[in-house]
Formats: structure tokens, sequence, C-alpha cells
């Protein structure tokens, strides 16, 4: 059992940080460019379908990987100058249109050229293996270890990114007052671009890297976009740290909670009963505590804005 | 041509005219061509479109129309595009559902118009029992059938402690409980989870701490790819083998989830080796065609087309003397890609089911290979409940 | 911040230009009550029962523009309302209750006691918060409906047979449709004075000035949660003749997929115009049902036409007699600098 729950607590880890790799793109653009964007997740699907694509190319998952990101920041830039700089200053409820109007083609132009069949990531052939961390108890598979491993790189990446370096400072003084970051001579627009690109590579790379765990098929942007809005309100929008907080929170609960969920009900009421109610429970729980915190904090657990 | 129609329009006065025989035939095509569940709903199209294109675009040698309409795997969106088959194109025989809450959603409209609907691949329970209807045929399998045949077979290997997963709605508890009617072992796990879930770890975890000594999957669509990838990358496949229906270890999963898959088993009706000219000439084209493998779905909307064109030409056309053409539908001999099947008295198929596995080729690439018959001649559990 | 909404910017006040004169509302509704008369007498039944869900979707759009357009409130979850009202039909029909005079005004009651909830705790927060937190209490309903075997689960709840008023048999196309004129008129005409009275200019202007209205001394939030469970109640109305039209509800009508269309809807015909809700459900079905039936790729055309309308007509359809109006330099209806006020406005929020 307790073994159990430590290999939960390590794969609430692994998801919490991918996660954090959507999280963290939406809530930057969120907080400084003031966009809500739903599609979002369609530039994750994009990057996972580019991964694929260039895997097959390639033959090899890291160039795929490599590529994939590039490519993606590349789609990320287009979007950006075509698109999302006309919709900043835009009321809210058009940028929803505009962003629920962007997943309608990126989920058709998919479709159109990639076949509406799920394409394959290969893993590599070197991590494809359980690793035995505890003898005979805890095998856990190395290639969610690199995950583990590359979400931390990349979480401390943007710590340093945006505490300790000069376009960091300009990120964060966007965030907080895009006028007056403009009117003290941050240049916004290339700032902007530059975000937006970030968050598009953030995204292909959460995309490619999960691409051998999970279906690359059309739509698949739509069912991680839901989590990742849920963690960038809970963790306060345009805020990093919330957005890091409240990846590792949805992460644990959703998979600790659930186990731990199904198990606490197996104690109150009979086994079948517990086995149905504890996944509907479970796919609301973290539904469930972004209203609870919204309802004590409406403006997440970190505001970014004071 | 002409001269068919004069032979068909004097048998027809002949008949004193009870049934003037049509000279074209409407066939409505609602499938599911967006979303998710795209790849199902556009590989029945293309099998179907396929078979249309073997009888020179003739259904039973009658002009044909095929009205294709996307359903989008949403409900209410079927019911209108049903209402507009019905209504206003006033389609003949209707085809193409792939998911059973949408067929249920749609039947009622179908039966109420007395339109034929032919299901390349929804087989509710219901309405292979109490509900069952004139006008409703499956040329695929009754949805519990593959669960039914691999619990057979995993019941024949003698495996004692088997972990069964499903989503958490009423058609994964019917697919267990299906499964379960011929397992008669002890279960080591009933896992249930979210609709849709992409990450399995929790539940593998599980699965490994219950000491199965075998796993049952009913998990359609993304979910089957999502669990059997990370299954596969657990190292538990080789520990703890894993069986599935037939559409979850089809080719279209198999090329998704690559080489992890070797070494899974499913069951299914149908398998692409099958050796009957049919099914050569089916799969030869389709992959020249379409430039990909058949599906099990694909070659259900074979079928679909190839059972019409049957029908019809055992009525001679005459389609509107609907109670000839409703048991020439029922009794009819159409050739399929499956070899031989007949229905039972509630339209859904009595055929054979086999084993297949996932196995590595020469070439490195992965696919499904024929392993042997599981049942013969089955007979759905709910047959019994028709009164028909 | 302030965002904008409709044709707030016009130097009119903003709600005479999206109220419809009298002759207008008459000539529409005769026209509705003709148009199932001539199809039947063509033989187009189907076009009856298109015509109903017109006037249904219609009614659930306008009931989403009474907490969109005109109470700026962004729900990102009114599927969640016709929802309820559809299960609440089917749920009653399935326990043996199927007269009209009951399962509809419990529809109604349910929906609306369920905005009020979802309303008052959602209504604390603001902005996006707003549109995320509708958003996911309308997941947690989708959820619930999926997994409740009791109610169908994902096969959803099939009804047997429509809603029973005594005296109008609702089976047929044209009966049906008669019931749906009358129900949703009578929601028209509550809509049309609600929102042509103080509460509804109150509403207006907290949407335009929500501290200002504030320091006046209106009470904002409860004004707000008022319009906000009207507009779900009466979302829970069209989600009850929603049912009874497709006789059945399924988990599919909670999807959030479904909020974005019946914002879409609002948008195309135009938010905060009265008729906004009316024509953009008639437009977009009447295109959906064209378009979808020459292409597989709907969607993309869908999305395009979004992208379009954002861009280049934020107002929708119905704003555009005032931009012909300004364009050919008439004044009545707010003119030429409401128009240029609309275009610089973009920016200076």
């Amino acid at each position: 059992m307790l073994y159990l729950i430590l290999e939960q607590a390590l794969n609430g880890l692994q998801y919490g940080l991918m996660l954090f790799l959507l999280a963290a793109g939406l809530t930057l653009v969120f907080g400084i460019m003031d966009l809500i964007n739903l599609a979002h997740g369609s530039l994750y699907m994009i990057g996972a379908f580019l991964a694929a694509a260039f895997y097959q190319w390639l033959g090899s998952f890291f160039p795929a990987l490599f590529l994939a990101i590039i490519a993606t920041a590349l789609i990320g830039v287009i979007l950006e100058r075509l698109l999302y700089r006309r919709l900043q200053g835009m009321s809210h409820l058009s940028q929803v249109l505009a962003t629920f109007a962007l997943i309608l083609i990126a989920n058709e132009t998919i479709k159109i050229i990639f076949g509406a069949q799920p394409l394959m990531i290969g893993m590599p052939a070197s991590l494809s293996g359980p690793v035995e961390l505890v003898t005979d108890e805890l095998y856990y598979p190395a290639y969610r270890l690199l995950i583990i491993a590359v979400g931390l790189v990349v979480a401390v990446g943007l710590y340093v990114l945006v505490n300790r370096t000069r376009i960091g400072m300009w990120m964060r003084a966007g965030a907080s007052n895009p006028q007056m970051a403009a009117v003290m001579g941050v240049r916004i627009k290339p700032l902007f671009t530059f975000v937006f690109a970030l968050g598009a590579a953030l995204c292909a790379l959460a995309g490619a890297l999960l691409g051998p765990l999970l279906a690359v098929s059309v739509g698949m942007g739509e069912s991680i976009l839901i989590p990742a809005f849920e963690v960038i309100v809970i963790g306060g929008i345009g805020s990093m740290r919330g957005a890091l907080v409240g990846s590792l929170l949805v992460g644990m609960i959703d998979t600790v909670g659930r186990l731990l969920l199904t198990f606490g009900l197996k104690l109150v009421v009979d086994g079948s009963t517990a086995a149905t109610l504890g996944p509907t429970l479970a796919s609301m729980m973290v539904s469930l505590l972004m209203v609870a915190v919204l309802f004590f904090r409406p403006q997440g657990l970190f505001p970014a804005r004071g | 041509m002409i001269k068919k129609t004069c032979v068909a329009l004097a048998c027809s006065t002949l008949l004193a005219g009870t049934a003037l025989a049509a000279d074209s035939i409407k066939v409505g095509m609602m499938t599911t061509l967006s979303g998710p569940g795209a790849g199902l709903g556009i590989d029945i199209r293309d099998g179907f479109n396929l078979a249309l294109k073997h009888l020179d675009g003739k259904i039973g040698g009658l002009n044909t129309e095929v009205i294709t309409a996307d359903d989008a795997q949403n409900p209410e969106t079927a019911k209108q595009i049903t209402e507009r088959f019905v209504k206003r194109d006033k389609v003949d025989i209707a085809t193409g559902v792939v998911f059973s809450n949408l067929m249920l959603a749609v039947g009622p409209a179908f039966f109420a118009s007395e339109t034929f609907y032919i299901s390349a691949n929804a087989g509710p329970s219901q309405y292979a029992g109490a509900e069952c209807n004139p006008f409703f045929f499956n040329v695929a399998w009754q949805n519990d059938n593959l669960h039914e045949a691999m619990g057979k077979h995993v019941q024949d290997k003698g495996y004692k402690k088997v972990a069964l997963i499903a989503p958490n709605y009423p058609a994964g508890k019917d697919a267990l409980t299906g499964f379960k009617r011929f397992y008669q072992g002890a279960v080591a796990e009933e896992v249930y989870t979210k609709l849709g879930q992409l990450d399995y770890a929790a539940e593998i975890a599980q699965i490994r701490a219950s000491g199965a000594d075998a796993l049952y999957i009913f998990l359609p669509g993304g979910m089957g790819i999502n669990f059997i990838k990370q299954y596969s990358q657990s190292g538990m496949l080789k520990r703890t083998p894993l069986f599935a229906p037939g559409f979850s270890g089809d080719e279209d999963v198999v090329k998704a989830v690559g080489p992890a898959m070797e070494g899974t088993f499913n069951t299914s009706h149908w398998y692409r080796e099958m050796d009957n000219p049919v099914n050569q000439r089916f799969v030869a084209d389709f992959q020249k065609d379409f430039g990909r493998l058949p599906t099990l779905y694909a070659s259900q909307g074979y079928d679909a087309a190839m059972l019409m064109d049957a029908a019809v030409k055992a009525v001679g056309g005459k389609i509107e003397d609907k109670a000839a053409f409703g048991k020439a539908l029922a009794t009819v001999k159409a050739p399929s890609t499956r070899g031989e099947y007949r229905f039972g008295n509630n339209h859904y198929p009595i055929q054979a089911y086999y084993l297949r596995e996932v196995v590595k080729n020469a070439d490195g690439s992965v696919s499904n290979k024929f392993v042997g018959k599981v049942m013969d001649e089955h007979v759905d559990a709910y047959a019994k409940d028709c009164k028909m | 911040m302030i965002s904008r909404f409709g044709p707030s910017r016009s130097t009119e006040t903003p709600l005479l230009i999206g109220l419809p004169g009298p002759w207008t509302a008459i000539a529409v509704a005769v026209i509705l009550a003709i148009y199932p008369l001539v199809m039947n007498s063509m033989g187009e039944d189907f076009y009856i029962s298109m015509g109903s869900r017109v006037l249904i979707l219609a009614l659930a759009a306008s009931a989403l523009n009474l907490a969109l357009g005109y109470g700026g409130m962004i729900s990102l979850g009114h599927a969640a309302f016709l929802g309820i009202g559809g299960y609440a039909v089917a749920i009653l029909a399935k326990s043996g209750i199927d007269a009209a005079w009951i399962a509809v005004p419990v529809a109604v009651g349910c929906a609306a006691a369920a905005a009020c909830l979802i309303g008052a705790i959602s209504l604390r927060t603001r902005g996006v918060y707003f549109i995320m937190i509708t958003l996911a209490f309308a997941q947690l309903f989708y959820y619930l409906a999926i997994s409740l075997p009791q109610f169908g689960g994902d096969d959803g709840l099939p009804m047997t047979a429509r809603s029973v008023i005594p005296g109008l048999p609702l089976d047929g196309d044209l009966g049906f449709y008669y019931f749906v004129y009358f129900t949703a008129g009578l929601a028209f005409v509550l809509l049309y004075r609600l929102v042509s009275s103080r509460f509804g200019r109150a509403l207006v202007a907290i949407r335009e000035n929500e501290r200002r209205m504030a320091a006046i001394g209106y009470p904002v939030y409860r004004l707000k949660l008022m319009a906000f469970t009207l507009s779900g109640g009466l979302a829970g109305l069209a989600g009850a003749l929603l049912a009874n039209l497709s006789l059945g509800v399924t988990p599919h009508t909670l999807t959030w997929h479904q909020s974005g269309i019946l914002m879409v809807m609002v948008i195309i015909g135009g938010s905060g115009y009265f008729w906004g809700g009316i024509t953009g459900a008639a437009i977009f079905l009447l295109l959906e049902e064209t378009i979808s039936a020459h292409t597989e790729h709907w969607n993309l055309v869908l999305g395009a036409l979004l992208l379009f309308i954002v861009l280049v007509a934020p107002d929708g359809v119905m704003s555009l007699r005032e931009r012909v109006r300004a364009l050919l330099g008439r004044k009545p209806a707010g003119g030429a600098e409401a128009q240029s006020s609309i275009a610089a406005g973009e920016k200076a929020q």
C-alpha cells in the first residue's frame, strides 16, 4: 500500500509537471497579453502531430522532439502576428470566440492533413522499460522518469528566466501592468511575440513528450485544455508560481486522490458501489477544488496583480 | 440497362402492379466523420464506398444515390439528420452509425417511418432483445459478442484470476458483464475509470497490486490507445497478458501504439488474412484505394453494402414491398468479407468469433495475426427476449 | 477592465437600439405562425420540425443573451441549464409524469435553482475567472449525467412520448410546432418586458459601469444574480422543449462545446440586441443545414466564419442595420460617431 501511494505520488508529479508545461504558457499569455486562449490545447495537439510526423520521417525520438518544438514555436509566431495581435485589446468574449474558432479550424485541418486515425510516436528504446526503484517493490517506467526530469528542468529554467533575467523582468512588468511597462520603455510587441512563441514551444514539448504515452489524435487538445485552465485559475492567472503549485495540486489530486478516494469509499460502502462512485467523484474533484478555491479566494491562490 | 428495366417493368405489370419496381434506391449514410471518433466512421464509409465501387455503383442493379452525413458523434445532430433522411430525402435504407448511444437516439425515427436500417457497427442490447425491430438489421455483432468470445478464450486458457477495466458508464459495465458471462473464474479487481481518462498509471499500479494473472480491457477509442501504451511501458505486459475486444486491437490502434502492442490478444468476427475471395478482393483494393490497412469497421461497411445489394436483387428491385424486402434482408445469403454468417430471429448475426494476436512481421512492423477460432455459430444473449 | 458588449458605445441609449418596434414583432409573429401551414401544404414536414428546432434554440440563445449581452456575464456553461431542463422533463416522464403543465414548470424551476446556486458562487468572481468557473460547473453536471446509470449514463434518457397537453396533440410536427411557438413566444414577451423595464436598464448600466452603479446604490450583485437566474430558467425551458422535440436527452447537451455553440449563436446575431439570439440561432442552424450537406468539413467553414465575425463584425448581424445607416450618412440610429468609436474602441478599453 505504501509503495502504491508512493508510485501514485510519482505519477501525480509527472502528470502535474506536464500540466505545468501547458499551464505555464497559458498563464504567461493570459497574464502578460491579457488574452484568453482556448486554442492553447490546439498548439499542444499540433506539437504532438508534428512530432509524430517528424518521428515517422527520421525514425528517431529526440530529433523529432526538437524539430517539433521549433516548428510549433514558428507556428506560434505566425499566429501571434496574424491573429492574436489583433485579438489583444478586444473583449474577452471576442477572444473566447476567436480562439474557439481556431480550435475548430485546427482540428479540421489536422484531420485533412494527417487523416482521422491516431498516429504513433515511438519512444527511445533505451527508456522503454521499467526501472527498479525499490527492490521487488517499486518498478517505475524509465520514460516517465525522463518526463519528470524534463519537467523539473523546465520549471527551474522558467523560474530563472522569469525571476533572474532581463526578459523575465519585462515579463513580470508586463504581467502586472502592460501600459506602464510600455511607458517605461519595455518593447512590448516583440515581448508578446516571444512570450507566445515560448508558450507554443512548451505546448509542443508537452505534446511530444506525452506522445509515446497517449493517443496522438484529433481532439487531444480539448481533453487537456480544461485541466490546464483549472490549474491557472486555481493558481491565479499570470502567476508562474501559481501555475506550478496549481499543476502539482491538480496532478496529485487526480492520481493520489483518486486512489485514496476509492480505498476510503471501500471502507464506508461495499466494493462495487465504491468502484462506481470513486471515479464519478474523482472526475469531479478537480472542478470542485477549483470552485472551492474561487469561493474563498476569487483571484486564485497566488494573484499576479495586487 | 434499358433492357433490364423493361424486364422489371414487364414483371411488375404482370404482378398487377401491387408493387412497382423502382429504378433507383436512396441510401442514407450517417456516420461519425469529425471529432475523436472520426477514424471509425471514415472506415465504415470507405468500406461501404469500396463495395459500391465493386458493384459498379449500383445496389441491386438500381441507380443508387448515397447521401452522406456527419453525425459528429452528437446525438442531437444525429436526430436532426435522421429527420432529414426520413422526411425530406425519403431514403429507402440507411446505415453507418458507429456508436450505440447514437443508434438508440435515432432508431425510433427510422422504425416509425418504416425505413430499413442496416447497422454497420452499433449493436445495442436493446435492439437485440425486447426492443428488436423488423426494420433493424446488424451486419457486425451484438455489443457483448467480442467480450463474450474473449471471456470464453480466457476461461479455456485456464486463467484463474482476471482483472477487468472499463470506463465508468453503462456501456463499460455491459461489456464486463458480457465477458463474465463466459469467464467463470475469480475477478482479481474490477476497475472503473473516468470516461476519456488520459493517464492510467494509477489503475496499472492497482492491477499489479491485485496479483491478477490476466487483464481484460474495454476502453474504446483513444482511451484504449493510452492504456495499452502505458501498460506495455510499465513492463506489465510481460507479467500479466493483455486481452482486448477486436476494436481495441485493430489496425488503427496497432498503428497508433506501434511495437508496444506486440503480444496482446483480441477477439473479432473477422481477420484480415481470411481466405475467401470476397475478403481477398476487399483487403487488396482497400489498401490500393486508401493506402492503409482495412479495420474491422471497414469490413462491416463493406458487408452492409453487400447485404443491401443481395437483398435488393432477391426481390428483383421491388424495395417498395417492405414485407418482402425485409424478409429478403433477413434470409438472403449475402457475400461477406467474413465468409459466412446468417441472421438470428433478432436480425443480429449468428457467426464465428476468432482470436487474433498482434505480432511483429519480418520487416519490423506489427500487425494482427489470426490464431484460431474461439466460438462457432454464436447466438447473442438477448435473442431469446426478442419476439420476432 | 471594462469589456465592450453589443451596441453599447452608441450615443443613443443602448436599449432603444436593441429593442424591436411593435410592427416588427407582429410581422415576425405572423410569419412564424403561417410558416408551418405553408410547409405542411407543400408536404415538407421536415421543415416544420426544423422550424421547431430553430425556435427552441432561438430561445436558448436569447436566454444566454440576457446574461451575456445585457448583463455582461460571459457564461461558458449555459449548456448545463439546457441539460438540466431536459433531464428534468425526461426523468419526470420516466417516472410516469408526462403532463406538460407539471413537467415544463418543474424543468424551469430546476434550471433556475441551479442557475441561482451557480450564479451565487460564480458572481463573486469576475472576468476570466467567471468564464472558467461557469465552465467548471457545467463540467460537473456533465460528469454527473454521464456516470449515473439511473439517468441512462452515456446513452442518455429517452422518452417514449412527448409531454401531454389535454386537447393539443403534440406528437405530430404541426401540433408540436405550435406548442413551441406559444411557449417560446410567451418567453420572448417576458424577455421583452424584462429588458425594457427598470431592471433591464439597470442591468445594462451595470454591464457598462458596475462600479458607478454600485456607488449610486444599486444592489449590483443581487441584480446580476437575478438576471443570471432568469437566464438559466429560460435556458431550462428551452431544454425542456428540446427534450420533447428529440424525445429524450443525452449528456452531450451538457458539453462545453454546446455552451460554445450557444455563445456563437448569440454573437452571430448580435449580443445585447433583442433579436440577437433569435437571428443568430436561425442563421447558425440554416448554415449548418446547408453547408454540412455539401461538405464534411463544416467545422472548418464555421471556424472561418466565426473568425470573420469576430474580426470584422464583432457586433453581429443585427448591428449591420446601423452600420449601413452610418454608411449612408443618416444619423438617427447612433450614427457615424458611434461606429468610429466602435472601431477605435477596440483598443481603448
